[in-house]
């Protein structure tokens, strides 16, 4: 399977990317993994006129935790974020998603950010960034920096928040302020499958002991990746226990809005949604309490 | 479009599409056909070639993107001495019944044993998951590699405990978050 033909070109500078963005308007798309662009233009689901390959663009690369933020650069690839023990230590959503998305080979390439950018409602980063309430970074020509809150940023079904010659240059994922834990459950059907269902849960407690921050958010089964903010608020401020934590999973199982296909009917995910919340709540307090 | 690729050592300069995938280049441009086409859709893993020592899934990279860059493909695993250790085990241990997929994968096991040259069983697995045989159960390719590794590291070629039982893989991932499900059959 061959793309549609399309123009290349490959800067060295951030600035230089920007100024081809600004230039090419909707024509323009920027290229990192290309593990789901490729893909699609081979499918002719996508067809952009002029790639601009960031690859080249050495200040995109890396994770570094600094000024408060886990910043996870435009070319960190899902590998170099799964194998890294600054995210370990940073945050334990972040690390553990890391592991579970495609397949080895896969994540070699695949970005964060651009797997963020592509905002497929079946992939994973969504929910963990809906999770962990990170920030997406936005550049373009002549401006500035644009934070977008994530929450702001995936709009709908492979719809994001960027305009028209912005690119995404960083995913900040805030420090947490106090002991925290948390992680990112996948049932798939095989390695590089996309989710049958996946939850992402970060807790924070807070000096009480209480709880001070939640964040829960749901892959697959939803049109698009799905914050629970009603699960949310249940757990915000009470005290962490069992039973609150099976309200919290019966809250984020009725939220959500499951299809029935190849991956398994309606209940069943409904079910694993509900069985999974409550497993990764459970393992979020017990690393934010080892923690403490 | 010009680009200078680096292929098993050797450079090559040609003149290419920016939409020509990486894959095509190196069957169709540079006659290495050791690189197959499986899926084509970032599936199964036959197209897996070395980018500057990564395993990769060349028909989902483009040929433009390789500029300046190193390639290894199966054609370049061989040295002066004859068969890279992981040719000569997937030989010895039999990791292979169509030959289709073993490219991909002894390029991934050598890649693998670069980085970690003592893999255990799950290691191995866990490496080459973002690969698919459909013949061999994948227990006589892990065996492969482990045995690779042995010789790598300079120790006897064969594992008395990795023994004759082909279904010695069955084994759950502990620690490992996406356990490809073990194969039971045998070869």
């Amino acid at each position: 399977m061959h793309p549609a033909a399309f123009a290349y070109s490959a800067p060295g500078t951030l600035d230089e990317a920007l100024r081809s963005l600004h230039e090419l308007g909707d024509d323009g798309r920027v290229l990192a993994g290309g593990q789901s662009l490729i893909p699609m233009m081979k499918l002719r689901l996508a067809e952009p006129g002029h790639l601009v390959d960031i690859n080249g663009i050495a200040e995109l690369a890396g994770v570094h935790a600094e000024d408060g933020y886990l910043r996870i650069g435009a070319l960190a690839r899902h590998a170099d974020v799964a194998a890294s023990p600054v995210v370990r230590a940073a945050n334990p959503t972040v690390w553990t998603a890391a592991q579970w998305v495609a397949d080895p080979l896969v994540r070699n390439r695949g970005t964060v950010c651009g797997s963020v950018a592509h905002c497929d409602p079946e992939g994973d980063w969504n929910s963990v960034m809906l999770a962990v309430g990170a920030t997406v970074v936005a550049r373009s020509a002549g401006g500035g920096e644009r934070l977008i809150p994530h929450r702001e940023f995936v709009v709908d079904y492979f719809t994001n928040a960027l305009e028209t010659g912005e690119m995404v240059t960083e995913i900040r994922v805030p420090s947490s302020t106090g002991p925290a834990g948390g992680t990112y459950l996948k049932l798939e059907r095989k390695v590089g499958d996309y989710a049958t269902v996946g939850v992402a849960v970060h807790l924070v407690l807070a000096l009480d002991g209480r709880i001070g921050r939640a964040g829960i958010a749901l892959t697959a089964v939803s049109p698009r990746n799905l914050a629970v903010p009603e699960a949310e608020q249940l757990l915000v401020g009470a005290e962490p226990g069992p039973e609150l934590f099976a309200q919290a999973a019966d809250v984020a199982a009725r939220s959500c809005s499951p299809d029935s296909d190849v991956r398994g009917p309606a209940d069943y995910k409904r079910a694993v949604v509900a069985a999974y919340t409550r497993r990764a709540l459970d393992a979020a307090l017990a690393q934010a309490r080892a923690a403490a | 479009m010009q680009i200078t690729v680096t292929v098993n050592g050797v450079q090559h300069a040609h003149d290419v599409e920016p939409r020509t995938l990486l894959v095509d280049h190196l069957r169709t441009g540079l006659g290495l056909t050791g690189t197959h086409i499986g899926c084509d859709t970032t599936s199964c893993g036959a197209c897996t070639v070395l980018l500057d020592g990564r395993p990769v899934k060349s028909c989902t990279v483009f040929a433009v993107q390789a500029d300046g860059r190193q390639v290894r493909t199966v054609e370049g695993l061989k040295g002066p001495d004859g068969l890279h250790p992981v040719q000569a085990a997937f030989k010895e241990h039999h990791g292979l019944q169509c030959g289709f997929c073993t490219s991909g994968m002894m390029l991934v096991g050598a890649a693998l044993l670069a980085e970690n040259p003592d893999p255990d069983e799950d290691e191995v697995r866990w490496a080459l998951s973002g690969n698919l045989c459909r013949c061999t159960g994948y227990v006589n390719i892990v065996k492969a590699v482990r045995a690779a590794g042995a010789t790598l590291r300079g120790e006897a070629t064969t594992d008395p405990a990795a023994g004759d039982d082909v279904n010695a893989g069955e084994s759950a991932v502990p620690g490992t978050p996406a356990a490809t499900p073990v194969p039971v059959a045998g070869d």
